[in-house]
């Protein structure tokens, strides 16, 4: 059974809720700094142009105008790897793309600014289809990349950057199964991960060298580390505000913060660029188009023998993070599945549509999305419930896979069999398991289906955290760590964490704000490693400060460290506990106790997540309703349940499970302009709309955790789409393989429209 | 060029204070088209109040005027003359300090995530308990289906209105 702690594993109020429900939080438009700009964008109406000509001298002679910038007088940074995406080019990829920039007094100066410069483009054709864009004579969008194929094989992780999944004998594997699933299939909607607070970046330079930028972040650094390497310059400082759900999104804006850096340099001021919610829509992040062509084999008793394919990805218009996706993606193929066969190819596609970017599921849901429906085939032949399939095929402690960054990596984590059976349990998967394409339940024109997907990620433990914990003679402490807060509540479970070190009520631990200038390195709230990086982090920290502290009380106390211990900010000796001496008396009022942590990447312990689904169609109309949802982990210690519930009911939010019912980025080809840049257009569930929905969470401790948790709040979108697919399927007794499954899709499957 | 004209101004009364506000371009003027969100955010120093779209489609910016919840991003702060808007720092007794028991309940029930949406839906929760003290599960989800969350923090905020229903009642 689990530890009883004092504070770990209580729903405790967030350290920030008063100010989120008094409308005190700062989210990045609440912040202002004196003499600032507004600048703006003046984006592109055609997907693929070359500029001939931009005269921007009207906008320029117009009150409150400071500064208008096109590809000609923007500095020379670059982003997109390789390095390919200027601030500005003389050539447009997509409609939005960016073409000049206004800095202006007012945001309506800066907009009748946008209305006067004048552009004469030179219109191209464009493609929107991966395998049309690599064919010779398809429009080229870069000059360096040939057939639109960007490399994978970069260092994004090191010198063995996972760009492909190839082990053992693959024609070996496929003789020895006894079904094999086969075929083509896409999840290709490009949903818009859609946090509700736009992006935004200010930029304010103190020098030629340094410059600070504020904006709202899940991963305050990213815009430290990660741009300085694309603007080629000593220092920048990243702070950043309340960040109004980002769900990989926000990690960093690096086209918006190249637009106010450049605006803030040649203006001397400082500049704000605020995303509207349309370019939000149209210009900033969306999920990455997958399409799988493949094979998977089985065996009658579910083991897998070979998998084997290509998997194209269609980045839009640059790459920025894509290669890291691909990365993932193929690392968080092998946990889903233990195959010793693999011969799993990528390749990394340009078209011309609105870049690709960071989002919840980086790479894993994007490939387990498209890969499902052939899984479901070869399952499906088998006649394996695929809960048993999952069950057996998830990977195990001792079991190896690569990870992102190459290396062959041994399980120690836990084997989550347990959550699969608890999970079914309380989803009644039993008795709504009627075999492959058979309905639940019918009644008239509704049809009940279920459907199930799982995933998890090694990245629990990816990249670096440090913490610095500061114990103040007053018995408060602080930790200084870079964290964000962006909705996860890790803030304040980082501040218990180091309460239940310290034994010191959590009203007295407080948290330094995000900024890159007064806090050690971290790498930021990415791939659920909040909990056991960060985590383990402050938790060094706050040892060290606690050993630091009795070393000292030793010589006050005449006691070895040993025998001592402190509680609620005073010391004593652990025979002796009704004589404490306050912390104040061991290092004097003018002196305080600093602890350090740091963890290392560790890549060996992945989460899990099972979700459960039920939905219903109705095949006179072809609505799916999602009506029940389990969705099953084990994480160990839970460190704030609220926490936790909140992150896995953000399943079908931010791109995730709805991306197989409703949402999705629709272009038109013709044009390419996105026709639902709304959030009237764009699909989004309801408070109405909400499925009942029961979470299983279960705890058992791992051992290298020192609460024994660890994150899973990332991965709780990604079995959705592709559970909800097979779940249709089962509902009308028919194969449903395209995302999403709207009304149109549904009835033409069923034979009852035609298609187009 | 134009006759002199009286100088036009609007009044607003926000959170119990009465702002004369002058009709016009400047910057600390209120121009005929600025919506109340852009006046409450910009020319009040009223942050608390989300712009989360700017076109009446997610409900971050909910405000009440005259205790009715609107979109402030679609709403023109002239129309508003002569009337009275609560927005979130106005809640709670004394207004901005000690939380409302609604504030409470979503800060006992960890009913946000991210909390952009947050100040909104309290918004619009407050106009229904008003009206509906004790209202039905259904009843707070439809008053709330106009409000777009992100982060899915649904069921944390059902939870939280009806517990403050119910501590009301
Ligand atoms: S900001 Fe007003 S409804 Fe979205
Ligand atoms: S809590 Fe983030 S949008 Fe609602």
């Amino acid at each position: 059974m689990a530890t009883k702690y004092r504070f770990i594993g209580k729903a405790t109020p967030r350290k920030d809720a008063l100010e989120i429900v008094q409308g005190k939080a700062q989210f990045i438009d609440d912040v202002k700094r004196p003499g600032m700009l507004c600048g703006k964008v003046l984006r592109s109406p055609y997907p693929h142009a070359g500029i001939l000509k931009i005269d921007t001298t009207k906008a320029e002679a117009l009150p409150g105008v400071r500064a208008v910038l096109t590809y000609k007088n923007v500095p020379d940074w670059k982003g997109g790897v390789p390095r390919h995406v200027k601030v500005l080019d003389n050539k447009v990829r997509f409609v939005g793309d960016g073409v000049a920039l206004v800095a202006a007094d007012t945001e309506e100066q800066a907009n009748k600014a946008l209305e006067q410069i004048e552009v004469v483009y030179e219109e191209l054709p464009a493609v929107y289809d991966v395998e049309e864009a690599i064919q010779p004579d398809a429009p080229q969008l870069y000059e360096e990349f040939p057939r639109n194929l960007v490399p994978t094989n970069v260092k994004v992780f090191g010198p063995k950057t996972l760009s492909n999944v190839v082990m053992g004998d693959v024609d070996k594997g496929f003789k020895e199964a006894d079904f094999i699933g086969e075929g083509t299939y896409a999840y290709e909607n490009v949903a818009n991960p859609l946090p509700l607070e736009p992006p935004g970046v200010i930029a304010e330079w103190q020098g030629p060298d340094q410059l600070t930028v504020w904006s709202a972040t899940q991963s305050a650094s990213w815009h430290r580390f990660i741009m300085v390497s694309k603007m080629g310059f000593p220092d920048i400082r990243a702070i950043s505000t309340h960040c109004g759900g980002s769900f990989g999104s926000k990690n960093y804006s690096a086209q918006p913060l190249f637009y106010a850096a450049a605006l803030s340099k040649v203006t001397g001021k400082p500049v704000k660029v605020m995303y509207t919610k349309e370019e939000q829509f149209g210009a900033f992040v969306l999920r990455l188009g997958s399409r799988f062509r493949g094979k998977v084999g089985i065996k009658k008793d579910g083991t897998v023998t070979a998998v084997s394919g290509e998997w194209f990805v269609d980045t839009g218009a640059f790459s920025d993070m894509a290669q890291a996706q691909v990365a993932v993606g193929c690392g968080e193929a092998q946990l889903m599945l233990r195959c010793a066969n693999w011969d799993l190819q990528t390749k990394l596609v340009l078209t011309n549509r609105s870049a690709s970017g960071v989002v919840r599921g980086f790479g894993g849901q994007e490939l387990e999305s498209a890969f499902h429906p052939i899984l479901s085939i070869a399952m499906e032949q088998a006649n394996l419930d695929p809960v048993e399939f999952f069950k057996k095929n998830y990977v195990k402690p001792g079991d190896g896979y690569y990870w992102r960054e190459g290396n062959w990596w041994v399980c120690r984590g836990k084997d989550y069999s347990k959550a699969v059976v608890e999970g079914a349990k309380a989803f009644k998967w039993k008795d709504k398991w009627k075999g492959w394409l058979v309905p639940t339940a019918v009644d008239g024109s509704k049809r009940v289906g279920v459907g199930v997907g799982v995933h998890g990620n090694a990245d629990v433990g990816e990249d670096d955290s440090e913490a610095y914990v500061r114990l103040n003679p007053d018995g408060t402490a602080v930790i200084h760590a870079c964290v964000s807060e962006s909705g996860m509540g890790q803030r304040s479970s980082l501040c218990k964490m180091a309460a239940e070190v310290l034994q010191i009520p959590l009203e007295r631990v407080d948290m330094t704000p995000p900024d890159t200038l007064i806090n050690p390195f971290d790498f930021g709230l990415v791939g659920s490693r909040g909990t056991y990086a960060v985590g383990s982090a402050v938790i060094a920290a706050a040892e060290d400060a606690r050993r630091k502290i009795l070393e000292v009380a030793s010589s006050v106390l005449h006691a070895p460290p040993e025998e001592l211990e402190t509680t609620d900010g005073k010391v004593y000796v652990k025979t002796k506990p009704d004589s404490p001496v306050p912390w104040s008396r061991i290092t004097g009022i003018m002196q305080t106790c600093t602890g350090f942590g740091r963890f290392t990447p560790d890549y060996s312990v992945p989460n899990f997540l099972i979700l459960f689904v039920q939905v219903e169609v109705d095949i006179e109309t072809g609505k799916v309703v999602l009506q029940h949802v389990v969705a099953a982990t084990d994480a160990g210690q839970v460190i704030d349940p609220p926490s936790l519930e909140g992150q896995i009911y953000g399943s079908f939010g931010s791109a995730g499970t709805d991306t197989a019912i409703f949402e999705e980025s629709v272009t038109d080809r013709k044009n390419g302009h996105l026709l639902n840049m709304n959030m009237i257009d764009y699909k989004w569930r309801t408070f109405s709309d909400l499925p009942e929905f029961r979470n299983v969470i279960l705890e058992t401790g791992i051992p290298s955790h020192r609460f024994k948790a660890v994150g899973v709040g990332e991965i709780a979108t990604s079995p959705g789409p592709s559970a909800v697919l097979m779940a249709a399927s089962n509902a009308v007794g028919k194969r449903l393989c395209e995302y999403p499954l709207t009304p149109e899709k549904i009835l033409k499957a069923l034979g009852k429209i035609k298609g187009a | 060029m134009s006759y002199v004209k009286e100088k036009a101004t609007i009044t607003l009364t926000v959170n119990g204070e009465t702002h004369e506000l002058e009709v016009g371009p400047g910057p600390s003027q209120v121009a005929p088209w600025h919506t109340l969100a852009q006046t409450l955010r910009e020319t009040l120093g009223l942050t608390g109040t989300k712009i989360g779209c700017d076109h009446g489609g997610c409900g971050s910016c909910t405000v009440l005027v005259d205790g009715k919840a609107i979109l402030s991003c679609i709403t023109l702060s002239v129309e508003c003359d002569g009337k009275s808007v609560t927005t979130i720092e106005g809640l709670g007794s004394p207004p901005g300090r000690a939380p409302d028991p609604i504030q409470q309940a979503f800060i006992d029930h960890t009913a946000f995530q991210c909390g952009f949406c947050t100040p909104g839906i309290i918004m619009a929760s407050k106009a229904l308990l008003e009206k509906t003290p004790s209202p039905h599960e259904s009843e707070v989800k439809d008053a709330l289906s106009g409000h777009f969350c992100r982060c899915i923090s649904h069921y944390h905020v059902v939870r939280a209105v009806m517990a403050a229903a119910k501590k009301g009642s």
